[in-house]
């Protein structure tokens, strides 16, 4: 009887099993959307004020840490280590052990082409650095695009919470601008992208450095007046000032990026952050010290690093151990072991009146053991050290950890608007402002010696004094290519140090290392690249 | 209301399956002996049923049997795995079966993808393996099994540790990012390929005294009905099943020592004395030590392990059981490691209705208790100052000698390394991992329509892992590791890990077999449609020090990632006189991976095959017993090893080590992650060529096949354009490559006889890869995608994906040597004579995977004798020695941060100084790593019956990793990944075993 029953409905049955795979696949390609179970989507993130704000604070956050696991492990940057991968870890790098200020002992991939200037398109330190600067931009574009007032309205975020929002966006400009401007002043002619476009529908046409230097020019001469006042913002936030710094500092290199100096806008802008009310912090050895946060009075705009919340492998971290070595106790310098990798060359030790520090307190060396002379770069001892950055607290306690220290770093402070300002009028200024750049100078010496001995005179404020004083003032910084790009030095056979070109007594390389090379690894994916001539 | 009297037929099914009762009639008895027919032996085990009925028993430990049969039944059939199944007449009296051993096994059954087919009617590239061909010896991972047997398919052993893993490559693999592994499928059901936390090998679940066979499938013909998952060949395990008649026991025991075979070569303490006084400072000088110890002995130890298994198997009333017990334990030659490893496995197959339902339900268990020791010891014991003491007769740091430095706060010597056996005996990390793999096959033959089954296979695999990672507080690997706020040191790790697996798998076709007498053919339909889902728990725990303060905390107590293929297929054999072979299938996937527009993947396939040994001008040849060439061409997929959620992008939270500070705040950030909507799957199209052979009865048979394997959308992680995506490097479809191949197999039995049975099998296999697309534009800067990652200044990698070349291209500068052949210090070739040594000096040079690899295997049997060997050979592999290059210069030994080490041997050979970074890439490092390898030499004594003749007992005795010969200077040639930097030693092993059936 089954059986008849069976057959009777055979071949129902039959179609219905062969029908059963496309209906099922049909009625399973909705079980095929998965949700991950603890990152969340867009929507959710931006549906409240708290969201926005976390999601504003990565745009800050990713020039303190390298990713979103502290110290390490969740890399915003792929195809390098991650610890190599910081923001200021690499823009240090190529900013200073390109030249006199600084050499380095290690052999990480790539790192001593920067003392030997031969690096290529290849070069993966300039690549992590290109690409940590698009990630930055990149994720300011999007955090403006999703808080456009219709983005804001749409998600219910209106009244106070939507203004406090709406004060993010020229923060987050201002830090677009600052990248920019990074990559203008290392790569010359880079990709372009803003919140104009949508992520992913385009593929980013290449910008010539003068067209970038007049977005960033005009960026930050937009957001001037939108951003709270000089130190109206919380700590670790961009204001009025550090825009008007960024453009000081522009419009000093305007030479060098548009063909057309533009000391006289330097001057200008340098002085209106000047006037903002910031003074010099009375000790220049607690310039970078673990609880560094409280000299406010000079610090225009701060990296903030914590040694138990901001954990990374870079930034002040690697400043600090890295140039700790040889006969240097790390527990002096609130770390628990050096890295033995930096050094300076005796260019540097030849700029101040002695290395003791007992005359210029800015000399900041480390002699014991170490030999003034660099005949092995891999040799720690070989080159004076410097003690500049210091996990130690004011009152000599050490920072709240021994690996991962606590000193903030400023990317603008007074000294360099004064120096600005100084380079500025001994360039092209009036009799006036030659006068105030005087008195700025010996603001800055004042405090290194102590006393007006090494005050200046009128006659003695000439641009090359100010290189040099920009040195003594603003070493181990970031400054230096820059400075020597600017005066024509970086490049030229006509100013050597040991081991430039990567010759024990120095020699000049080809100028079109004025520039770096974009890195090969965007020329190989955007079509709508150019590689700097030379490269 | 009609599915529910469906419904209703279904259950009353199920009850009359379960009270099934057959209605016997008259019954008569036989008797027999089954016995090979060459040497007389006689065969424990063999099935002996009624011809055309389910009605069976098996062979008794003297190859005895006793079978009741219907009065009317006329034949027996008889059969016994390796031998070709005979039908006997039943005659009055003691039976006599001589059963011949089936060299080319071409009658046998085997298991392909979603049903069965004849090995002669095989239209695709298909390997299959059986207890026979195992590889014998203390195996303790199924793939061990199979090593070296099957061309094409290499299988390498990741470590020398207990319970590793391998790695199993079929035709080279077809990928670059996304994964290489093959699919595996273990009685049907496909498993996941992860690990779970605590124990890295997904098939250390499955003990290999379970296995019956293996079948692998190599072309896209033939592995293309698994689609989506195929594209790297699929391993199909078959284990093994209950048998009717009277319970059949099986006791094997093993007992084995595992020695080290080679360590690295290092300096002495002596040779480290005099190097330091003749090269060092002053300082380095006044820190040698007195001792001469040799860190490796101190680390290594010789390792006893022992590996029992029970198995019964018989029939209660009609349902054929087998049931099977296993305990392995083994010590690891690197001191503390162990695995203990409890297994239990049930296979319950009944048949129901006149063998119209068939029913497979396999249960397998494992729990593994693990004992993992600290890998990290292997290369501190190589870089280790040997002039100094193991023990420091203090109370600090546990009493191990360590490096200090008063000045610092933990008192030890920053960046200096701890103490080999220090940071061995210091950590335990131990954790159990059970895991349960079920499933149950219905196979039900329709009853109004006997040609048409209906089958439905469904399963479950959960896996549970849990660990423990204690460091005690003296420690000095992890002493003073934690400042709390208020300015207090803790010490020590007191550390859990968890994790579970969900994974369950649905499967439903239907098969349709129809004579087509008309045109003498036979048609084969088959349509399907399977589901499978995958779901981890991962939680995650605080980090902790030894006395519980906690360092940092996770945002999330556990994730759940999950990813499900959804998939219809569909195959049609046609088989023509028996002399032409037609296959085609196809395969629609769906996968959770990929945006719902490009969710669905297609793989189709076909294949040809003609038997010509069918034809009438070869078909009385006396010396062709077989001749079949075979055509196939198929597409396969991958998305295996890439992101389960990439294709929009999500928001993850950062830790609280990675906050920012905003006035007196800290903020934890979201970040937008890299997503690359339009990722599609990979695919690959195979070209198989082969010709199959059997000469002189199958005395000597094999199989020639050539194949061609091109991969497009390959899923290759590449640049995006800075400023269109939240990550710089993204998984995307971009790139081919393509892999080319012969393999060759050969099987002889050059003598046979009744006293001695010899057995030759051999294979060769030729493989060639080039990659010939990478990327979206062309750059002639572009190199290619660097990866390989070494031990040795910060970030550097020693290999290359480049267009034009093989995958896995060593990237290395040209060394220049001196007159004398002495590689000199820090020179090397400026390649491009831009006067300059930057990375475009750099070039490509030979490659990980080797050009050729051969397996052979042989096997003499003589009376109670037998004896075998297997052997194994790589050529034109390549590694980099990455422990020469990382220890072996002037620098390692005389650290200028101010302690000694020791270093390879071959510092004394280069006298590099190890200044500067570009000597890591230098191409001196890279050595010829081919190999012949003796995997496994054995000999067995059968005792035969013992207990009162009732058990069949036979002893062997075997050598593991018996020998190695090659150029390679490093400890073993054979490293996964071509980098050699302090790989766990495989030990050479001594194994005395026993076998007991009754």
């Amino acid at each position: 009887m089954i059986k008849i029953d069976f057959m009777k409905r055979n071949i129902v049955n039959t179609a219905f099993l062969l029908a059963l795979s496309s209906v099922l696949l049909v009625s399973c390609s909705k079980q095929l959307d998965l949700l991950p179970l603890n990152d969340i989507t867009s929507e959710q993130v931006y549906s409240t004020p708290e969201g926005y704000k976390q999601a504003f604070a990565k745009l800050y956050g990713s020039f303190a840490t390298t990713g979103n696991n502290g110290p390490a492990g969740n890399g915003d940057i792929q195809g390098l280590d991650e610890g190599t991968s910081d923001f200021l870890r690499l823009y240090w790098k190529a900013q200073e052990l390109s030249t006199d200020e600084a050499v380095v002992a290690w052999g990480d991939p790539g790192i001593q082409d920067f003392h030997n200037m031969n690096w290529s398109a290849s070069n993966p330190m300039l690549t992590g650095l290109y690409y940590r600067s698009y990630y930055q931009i990149t994720l300011c574009n999007d955090f403006l695009r999703q808080a456009t007032d219709e983005n804001l309205s749409t998600r219910g975020i209106a009244g106070a919470d939507a203004e406090q929002i709406r004060k993010y966006k020229p923060e987050a400009r201002f830090l677009r601008a600052y990248q920019y401007w990074v990559l203008m002043d290392l790569f010359g002619n880079v990709p372009f992208a803003t919140d104009e476009q949508a992520l992913g529908s385009f593929t980013p046409k290449q910008i010539s450095r003068a067209d970038l230097f007049k977005y960033v020019e005009d960026e930050l001469k937009a957001i001037e007046n939108e951003l709270p006042s000089a130190k109206g913002n919380e700590y670790g936030r961009a204001d009025k000032a550090a825009a008007q710094a960024l453009l000081a500092r522009l419009y000093l290199n305007a030479g060098v990026y548009t063909g057309s100096a533009r000391y006289a806008d330097a001057l200008t802008y340098a002085k209106k952050v000047i006037d903002g009310g910031y003074t010099l912090i009375a000790d220049y050895s607690r310039m970078m010290r673990a609880d560094n946060n409280s000299n406010t009075s000079e610090f225009i705009f701060t990296i903030n690093y914590d040694g138990l919340k901001t954990q990374n492998w870079g930034g002040t971290t690697f400043l600090t151990h890295a140039a700790v070595g040889g006969d240097m106790v790390a527990a002096d310098f609130g770390v628990d072991g050096g890295w033995f990798g930096l050094r300076t060359t005796s260019r540097m030790a030849e700029l101040f009146p002695d290395v003791t520090g007992s005359v210029d307190k800015r000399s900041q060396f480390f002699t014991q053991g170490q030999n003034r002379e660099i005949n092995d770069l891999t040799n720690f001892k070989d080159g004076y050290a410097i003690t500049k950055y210091r996990n130690v607290k004011t009152n000599n306690a050490p920072g709240s950890n021994l690996t991962w220290v606590d000193i903030d770093f400023p990317l603008f402070r007074l000294a360099e608007m004064y120096l600005i300002y100084a380079e500025s009028a001994a360039r092209s200024g009036s009799a006036a402002e030659k006068t105030n750049a005087v008195n700025y100078i010996n603001l800055l010496r004042q405090r290194a010696y102590g006393n007006s001995n090494g005050n200046i005179a009128g006659a003695a404020l000439t641009a090359d004094f100010v290189l040099e004083e920009r040195a003594r003032e603003l070493y181990w910084e970031g400054h230096r290519r820059t400075d020597l790009i600017r005066y024509g030095k970086f490049t030229d056979g006509g100013y050597v140090w040991p081991w430039k070109g990567g010759v024990k007594g120095g020699t000049g390389v080809a100028a079109f290392r004025n520039v770096y090379p974009l890195p090969s690894a965007d020329v190989s994916s955007n079509p709508n690249l150019k590689q700097n001539s030379g490269y | 209301m009609k599915s529910k009297t469906w419904l209703n037929h279904f259950s009353l099914l199920l009850v009359g399956l379960l009270f099934s009762i057959t209605v016997s009639a008259q019954q008569k008895t036989v008797e027999g002996k089954v016995l090979d027919n060459v040497s007389g032996t006689p065969l424990v085990g063999a099935s002996v049923t009624v011809k055309g009925s389910e009605n069976g028993v098996l062979t008794n430990a003297t190859g005895q049997f006793t079978i009741s049969v219907p009065s009317g039944a006329t034949q027996l059939t008889i059969s016994y795995s390796g031998y070709a199944t005979t039908d006997v007449n039943i005659t009055s009296g003691k039976l006599e079966v001589k059963l011949s051993v089936s060299s080319s096994s071409l009658a046998d059954v085997v298991v392909i993808g979603y049903g069965t087919t004849r090995k002669k009617d095989l239209t695709g590239s298909v390997a299959t393996l059986s207890t026979k061909d195992f590889v014998k010896g203390a195996l303790t991972t199924p793939e061990q099994l199979i090593q070296g047997k099957v061309a094409g398919v290499q299988i390498t052993s990741n470590s020398g540790a207990p319970g590793a893993g391998s790695t199993i490559r079929i035709r080279g693999g077809s990928s670059l990012n996304a994964s290489n592994d093959p699919l595996i499928v273990l009685d049907g059901m496909p498993l996941d390929n992860g690990g779970i936390a605590g124990q890295a090998n997904p098939l250390a679940l499955i003990n290999p005294n379970d296995i019956e066979s293996f079948t692998i499938l190599k072309d896209a013909s033939a592995a293309a009905i698994y689609g989506s998952r195929a594209s790297n060949g699929v391993i199909m395990i078959t284990t093994k099943k209950g048998s009717r008649g009277r319970p059949l026991v099986n006791f094997n025991s093993q007992f084995s020592v595992g020695v080290i075979a080679k360590k690295a070569d290092v300096l002495t303490g002596d040779e480290i004395r005099s190097f330091v006084n003749a090269n060092g400072n002053a300082s380095l000088k006044a820190l040698l030590g007195a001792e001469n110890t040799d860190w490796q002995s101190q680390i290594y130890q010789n390792a006893i392990s022992s590996d029992n298994n029970i198995s019964i198997r018989g029939s209660v009333k009609n349902l054929p059981y087998r049931v099977s017990l296993g305990y392995l334990n083994q010590n690891g030659i690197l001191k503390t490691g162990n695995l203990s490893r409890y297994t239990a496995g049930i296979n319950l197959n009944p048949t129901f209705f006149k063998n119209h339902l068939k029913v497979d339900l396999n249960v397998k268990s494992s729990l593994s208790k693990n004992k993992f020791a600290n890998e990290g010891a292997i290369g501190s014991a190589v870089n280790f100052d040997p002039t100094q003491a193991v023990y420091s007769a203090k109370q600090e740091y546990g009493g191990y000698w360590e490096w200090l430095d008063p000045a610092s706060a933990t008192g030890l010597k920053a960046l200096a390394p701890r103490n080999p056996l220090g940071i061995l005996m210091q950590r335990e990390d131990q954790s159990d991992v059970m895991r349960h793999v079920a499933n149950v096959v219905v196979d039900y033959k329709f009853h109004f329509l006997p040609a048409l089954r209906a089958v439905v296979n469904a399963g479950v695999d959960m896996a549970e892992g849990n660990g423990t990672i204690v460091v005690p507080e003296q420690a000095a690997s992890t002493f003073k590791r934690f400042k709390d706020p208020n300015n207090v040191f803790h010490s020590g790790v007191n550390n859990e890990y968890r994790q579970t697996r969900q994974n369950s798998y649905l499967n439903a076709y239907l098969n349709y077999a129809a004579d087509l007498k008309g045109i003498k053919s036979k048609l084969d339909l088959t349509a399907g449609y399977e589901f499978q889902d995958y779901l981890t728990t991962n939680y995650n725990f605080p980090d902790k020090t030894f006395n519980g303060t906690i360092v940092t905390t996770p945002n999330f107590e556990f994730d759940k990632p999950q990813y499900r293929l959804a998939s219809a297929l569909g195959r049609a054999n046609l088989n023509v006189m028996d002399k032409y072979l037609v296959t085609a299938s196809i395969r629609q996937d769906g996968s959770s991976k990929f945006n719902g527009d490009n969710r669905f993947g297609l793989f189709p396939s076909a294949a040809l095959a003609w038997k010509i040994s069918e034809e009438s001008f070869l078909k009385n040849s006396k010396t062709i017993s077989d001749l079949k060439l075979r055509f196939g061409y198929g597409v396969t997929g991958q998305q295996d090893g890439i992101g389960y959620y990439d294709y929009i992008s999500y928001y993850n939270l950062s830790s609280n080590t990675a906050q920012y500070q905003f006035g007196n705040s800290f903020y934890q950030m979201f970040r937008p992650g890299g997503y690359y909507f339009n990722r599609r799957w990979e695919q690959t199209a195979t070209t198989n060529i082969a010709l199959d052979f059997g000469l002189f009865d199958g005395r000597i048979s094999g199989t020639v096949e050539l194949y061609k394997r091109e991969t497009k959308d390959l899923l290759n992680e590449i640049n995006q354009p800075a400023g269109t995506n939240f990550s710089n490097k993204i998984v995307a479809n971009v790139g081919n490559m393509e892999n080319k191949g012969v393999e060759f197999t050969l099987n002889l039995q050059p003598i046979r006889n009744a006293k001695l049975t010899w057995d030759v099998s051999f294979n060769a296999t030729y493989n060639e890869n080039k990659i010939t697309r990478l990327t979206i534009s062309e750059d002639p800067n572009y190199a290619g995608a660097r990866f390989g990652g070494i031990s040795g200044g910060t970030g550097n990698t020693i290999m290359i994906h480049s267009v034009g070349y093989n995958r896995g291209a060593f990237f290395v500068y040209k060394q220049v040597y001196d007159q004398t052949g002495k590689p000199i210090d820090n020179l090397f070739a400026d390649r491009n004579r831009d006067g300059i040594i930057n990375e475009r000096d750099l070039y490509q040079y030979k490659g990980v995977d080797p050009r050729m690899f051969f397996g052979f295997s042989t096997n003499i049997s003589t009376g109670k004798w037998n004896a075998g060997l297997v052997a194994r050979a790589n050529v034109g592999n390549y590694m980099y020695n990455n422990v020469a290059s990382s220890t072996g210069t002037v620098r390692n030994i005389l650290n200028p941060i101010g302690y000694i080490n020791n270093g390879s041997r071959d510092v004394l050979t280069s006298g590099f100084s190890g200044n500067g970074s570009n000597y890591y890439l230098s191409d001196y490092y890279i050595q010829n790593a081919s190999f012949f390898r003796i995997d496994n030499i054995n000999v067995g004594y059968n005792l035969g019956s013992v207990l009162r003749n009732k058990a069949n007992l036979r002893i062997s005795a075997n050598v593991q990793n018996a020998l190695v010969v090659t150029k390679y200077t490093g400890i073993d040639p054979e490293i996964n990944g071509g980098i050699d930097n302090n790989f766990y030693p495989r030990p050479r092993t001594f194994v005395l075993g026993l076998n007991l059936d009754f």
